[in-house]
């Protein structure tokens, strides 16, 4: 999820630099007075608990494992403008004490990392606590929610900044099939860990959720089962096929809108792709008649190929660390 | 104690690069990158060039060339991302044994690819030769908010006592059998994750208690103001000029 | 040197019911005094109103020649050296010099002096060599001892310490004892370990459910089994008061 160099051209990237820098004073003007006082030295240790959360890999099946980003975690627990400051410092300490991430891409990953995760997390959150029920196990459910949305936000920022400035060479339809799939899958883990996450939280001391301090919750005694759990991994990957099959195909008008602008901007490389029954080259399956399947397809193979990789990592890491 | 988190990647050394100044840096960091960058993929000459600054860097920095290339091991996911890029990438397409192999898609994995090893090259040979403090001092000089700065002194400051309670707490699980396989075993992880967000918080008040305790009333401490040689900035920002002269001569050639 | 007077103080957190019911004693300058008592009897929330942490609804706090109150408050601050019971919570800087230095920039010294007072600090706890150190790379002693010189360099005149003894192995202990004996400063310490109490401190409190129980000489308390008893306090196995000779 850090981004390297090379992904995006400069000009996207010093673009990107320029709004984050612009959130990063906004919510410096707004938290200034907090900070000033007693916050600083509680920041600092949310930014070492977030990042040595995000340190962990937490397992997701047959040897895969991913990792929590914390934007929405943190904006829940402290509110936006202080959680997204946060992850904004572990963001950049990790590129410069770790090169986790490259220094011409800070302003896309704190942007995409720490800004857009912390606002979608709150205003969800905020949203979803509005409509429901005052209880605590709404306050998990939002936070979940809240968590996910947040990621499949920060995977949209990503392709919406790719068909400005990627290099080109692959099609920002096949970028963002590929990114749904996977996004879908890390939101669910991150879905699942803020909520529980914050659910603890809440039942030893609920005066630390910034985002639910001024509601009255009524505290449900049911502690999340395995049952629960379950429940919300199957739920979840049952979201994410829909996603993959049933959106993705849909949202292929919507590509075609960003590679438009790209193009009139003069900022996409991209070969000219034709919508409905244009070649099907740029999605590398030849034979497949139906544009649909192609593309759900496509869309498969992106996240097939992410897991695969993502296993080959995993068992080479594992392997090293038995060593 | 055990290993730090927050000096992974530091090489400890006396080196001409180890006693440049954090701010000339991280200045001639972010102007190598910006460099490579902004460099066509077409340039292969170019590269060839950083790489070289790059490695003179190396050498001055008295690194071992071991050490480098094991820290650059970060980039590693990301390599292979870019090798599925040449076979989901768009037309003009070449065959390559039973494969067709998109042309743009190989050029596009080729920019990433040397742009990425480059940019964590460069970023490893920052932290690998400044220390953490010096490192803070420097942005703070470089006019970086007092705030983040401070925020990120307490991080790296805590980042080993956190990790240390969560790393505990993880030995007392497993020590009760908690071997965690599937996302299903990931409850009392989180659980246990919720429980030390509540250390840390409290943590952090009783920091903020003995700040006040020694007088502190909101204000910072200053970097100091010592002055830098403007000739130790020019040395010290000589590869990155060198940087900028390639990449200026891969846009005229 | 300055003496301590706590007269009537009361107080009650918000949601617990641990409390402070009317706690009154008085230290003279130079004074060592110790505070026993079980875990939850107040004594850490007793310190942590002495340099105005925590400010109580009812009672004064007079600190040498000051009355606490909100004006001089700073000053209090910088008369009373405080030593939590958690070195890592009271060295949160990124280098031992800079946490030394901490106190005496916030009191308003002059760089020029600051640097001075860093270094008699911690020559003054034997870690001179510690300075451009890490805080999260010293061993417990080390920290311990570090977190005596962050209040030395201030010039601090009353030393409140938390437990101090926690943590350490014998001879870091040793060195502890050494250390703050040679201090010309007025000590309360807090602790659970008696033969420390014994040794240094020839006067004693004791403390439980929010209030001064008993207060005299440390020997005659210790010797009080059915006192000790009471409170749920007791001598380590073996340990005669009575055959320790006075310091």
């Amino acid at each position: 999820m850090h981004m390297p160099d090379g992904y995006i051209n400069l000009a996207t990237s010093a673009g990107a630099a320029v709004v984050a820098a612009g959130g990063v004073a906004i919510s410096l003007r707004n938290s200034g007075k907090e900070l000033a006082e007693r916050q600083v030295p509680l920041a600092g240790l949310t930014a070492a608990y977030v990042f040595a959360v995000q340190m962990l890999n937490f397992p997701i099946a047959a040897g895969t494992s991913g990792h929590l980003l914390g934007g929405a975690l943190a904006a829940i627990l402290l509110g936006p403008t202080l959680g997204a400051l946060v992850v904004t410092v572990v963001v950049v300490m990790q590129a410069l004490l770790f090169a986790d991430g490259g220094v011409s891409a800070l302003g896309l990953n704190v942007l995409n990392m720490a800004l857009v995760t912390a606002v979608v997390g709150w205003l969800v959150f905020r949203w979803l606590m509005k409509v429901l029920p005052a209880r605590t196990s709404s306050a998990v459910v939002s936070s979940m929610v809240a968590a996910a949305v947040s990621v499949v936000a920060s995977a949209t920022a990503f392709v919406i900044e790719y068909s400005l400035g990627g290099q080109g060479g692959v099609a920002v339809r096949t970028v963002l099939q590929a990114m749904v799939g996977v996004h879908a899958l890390i939101g669910l883990g991150e879905g699942l860990i803020t909520a529980l996450t914050v659910g603890t939280v809440l039942a030893v001391r609920p005066d630390l959720v910034k985002g639910a301090a001024d509601l009255p919750l009524v505290t449900d005694r049911t502690a999340p089962s395995r049952a629960t759990t379950v429940t919300f991994v199957v739920g979840g990957l049952v979201a994410a096929l829909v996603l993959v099959f049933v959106l993705a195909p849909i949202a292929s008008s919507a590509p075609d809108g960003l590679e438009k602008v790209a193009l009139d901007m003069g900022f996409s490389e991209a070969a000219t792709d034709h919508p409905v029954g244009g070649p099907l080259a740029d999605y590398g399956v030849s034979g497949v008649d139906s544009e649909r399947a192609g593309t759900v397809l496509a869309g498969t193979i992106g996240v097939a190929a992410t897991f695969a990789i993502g296993l080959a990592i995993a068992t080479l890491l594992r392997r090293r660390r038995a060593t | 104690m055990s290993g730090s988190h927050a000096h992974a990647l530091h090489y400890h050394g006396h080196s001409p690069v180890h006693h440049l100044p954090a701010e000339i840096k991280l200045v001639g960091l972010l102007v190598f990158v910006l460099s490579v960058v902004s460099t066509r993929p077409t340039a292969i000459w170019a590269f060839s060039g950083y790489a070289l600054i790059l490695m003179i860097a190396l050498g001055l920095s008295e690194v071992p060339a071991r050490f480098f290339i094991t820290r650059m091991a970060i980039d590693l996911p990301f390599v292979l991302f870019a090798l599925l890029i040449p076979f989901v990438g768009v037309e003009p397409k070449i065959a390559i044994g039973p494969f067709a192999i998109s042309e743009p898609g190989l050029l596009s994995a080729w920019n990433i690819l040397v742009k990425a090893t480059l940019g964590a090259g460069a970023s490893v040979m920052l932290a690998a030769t400044t220390e953490v403090p010096d490192l803070l001092r420097g942005l703070q000089r470089l006019k970086v908010p007092v705030v983040l700065v401070a925020i990120a002194s307490f991080m790296i400051r805590y980042l080993d006592v956190v990790a240390g309670e969560f790393r505990r707490t993880r030995v007392a699980m497993a020590a009760r059998g908690h071997n965690p396989r599937t996302v299903f075993d990931a409850k009392p992880l989180a659980v246990a994750g919720g429980a030390l967000f509540i250390r840390s918080y409290e943590r952090g008040e009783r920091v903020h208690q003995a700040m006040l305790a020694r007088g502190y009333d909101g204000t910072w401490p200053s970097s100091g103001n010592e002055r830098i040689a403007a000739k130790t900035w020019i040395v010290g920002l000589t590869p990155a000029l060198f940087a900028v002269i390639v990449a200026i001569a891969a846009r005229l050639l | 040197m300055i003496g301590l007077k706590v007269t009537d103080l009361s107080f009650h957190y918000p949601d617990r019911t641990q409390a402070l019911n009317g706690i009154n004693f008085q230290i003279e300058p130079g004074e060592r005094v110790g505070l026993l008592g079980p875990n939850g009897a107040g004594k850490t929330t007793l310190l942590l109103h002495l340099n105005g942490l925590l400010r109580a609804a009812e009672g004064t706090i007079q600190v040498g020649d000051l009355t606490l109150s909100d004006e001089v408050l700073s000053e209090v601050r910088r008369m009373v050296g405080f030593v939590f019971q958690d070195p890592d919570d009271q060295l949160f800087m990124a280098t031992v010099a800079e946490d030394v230095a901490f106190g005496p920039a916030n009191f308003g010294f002059g760089q020029a002096e600051v640097d001075r007072r860093v270094e008699s600090a911690l020559a003054a706890v034997g870690e001179s060599d510690l300075a451009p150190r890490a805080p999260h790379h010293l061993s417990g002693g080390e920290r311990r001892k570090v977190a005596i010189a962050t209040v030395l360099s201030t010039d601090s005149a009353l030393l409140v310490l938390d437990e101090p003894t926690s943590n350490l192995d014998p001879a870091g202990r040793r060195e502890l004892v050494n250390l703050l004996a040679s201090l010309p400063a007025t000590l309360l310490v807090v602790s659970h370990d008696l033969p420390f109490v014994l040794e240094l401190c020839p006067r004693s409190l004791i403390i439980d459910q929010g209030r001064i129980v008993a207060d005299g000489e440390t020997r005659q308390l210790m010797l009080d089994r059915e006192l000790l008893a009471k409170h749920r306090l007791e001598l380590p196995y073996g340990f005669d008061p009575a055959n320790i000779a006075d310091r």
